[in-house]
């Protein structure tokens, strides 16, 4: 039997939207309070959805603990309290939750070799939220 | 209204019980590494959120998708009696042999409310867990 599971993970990071193709003035107008040469922070939170077969005797997709682990080594220990705009993934790309959404699915997709990843639910406040799943249509 | 329009409505639920993960031809050891704090063969519990989502086209009508009195009563019967404030290794069949994990929970109840829903299909089985951890089961695929 195929399951789907889902994790949510929490992690603070600041950032600051601007784009080097942009003025100053269209920057100010696209990004708003965000364009904030300061930068402002947020917290995040994550949702990993994997899917794949329940084992037979273990009853999982995958161990928790591998899951966990992961995320904890390659994804939070990478922006959880950091300035996101200091950091190489996005020295190209504007910081905005679409971008982070994007890179960490890729991270994911690369490496997580325990179970299928079916997408990345990232939260920048209990407001908006935003879903990658590489390209594919979002399941509900 | 368009009578064959298609809707979905989830209904939610919550039940506390028990459990722990243990396969019993296994070694101890073995045990302890794969499910760590899971295996305490004395058991611990959660609050576990069910959400079951059904689809199905609105009644014209009534204008429902489904009776939600008689869903809700049907989850009560199928599955939260008999899950609710239990021990489920030892209280509910379908895990005296089978490990009580969240997936195997999403099963379990799939496979109870699947044949007892008449109007609406079962379109989804949700089970938390714990807030941060939940599966999706949608039946067999």
């Amino acid at each position: 039997m195929k399951a789907h599971l889902t994790r949510r993970y929490l992690f603070s990071a600041s950032h600051r939207l601007h784009s080097e193709q942009m003025s100053a003035e269209e920057n100010r107008s696209t990004y708003g309070k965000c364009n904030n040469p300061h930068g402002h922070g947020h917290n995040y939170m994550l949702e990993v959805t994997v899917s794949g077969h329940v084992d037979e005797t273990k009853g999982m997709i995958c161990n928790l603990v591998d899951l966990d682990a992961f995320v904890e080594r390659e994804v939070l220990s990478r922006y959880d309290h950091e300035n996101l705009n200091m950091l190489e993934d996005f020295e190209l790309a504007v910081p905005t939750t679409e971008n982070l959404c994007i890179q960490i699915y890729e991270i994911l997709k690369r490496n997580f070799k325990f179970a299928h990843l079916e997408k990345v639910r990232l939260e920048e406040t209990m407001m908006n939220s935003f879903e990658y799943a590489g390209g594919s249509e979002v399941r509900h | 209204m368009a009578a064959n329009l298609m809707v979905y409505l989830t209904r939610k639920a919550e039940f506390s019980a028990s459990h722990y993960y243990h396969v019993p031809e296994w070694s101890a050891e073995e045990n302890r590494k794969t499910f760590g704090k899971c295996n305490n063969p004395n058991g611990h519990g959660h609050n576990y959120t069910l959400e079951v989502t059904v689809k199905g086209a609105v009644d014209p009508r009534s204008g429902f998708v489904v009776d939600l009195k008689e869903l809700k009563e049907t989850m009560h019967r199928e599955v939260l009696d008999a899950m609710d404030h239990r021990f489920l290794n030892k209280e509910v069949p379908e895990f005296v042999k089978r490990v009580p994990t969240t997936e195997n929970i999403a099963i379990a109840v799939w496979q109870r409310l699947a044949p007892k829903l008449q109007k609406a299909q079962l379109h989804r089985v949700r089970v938390y867990e714990t807030p941060d951890l939940f599966v999706d089961f949608y039946g067999e695929e």
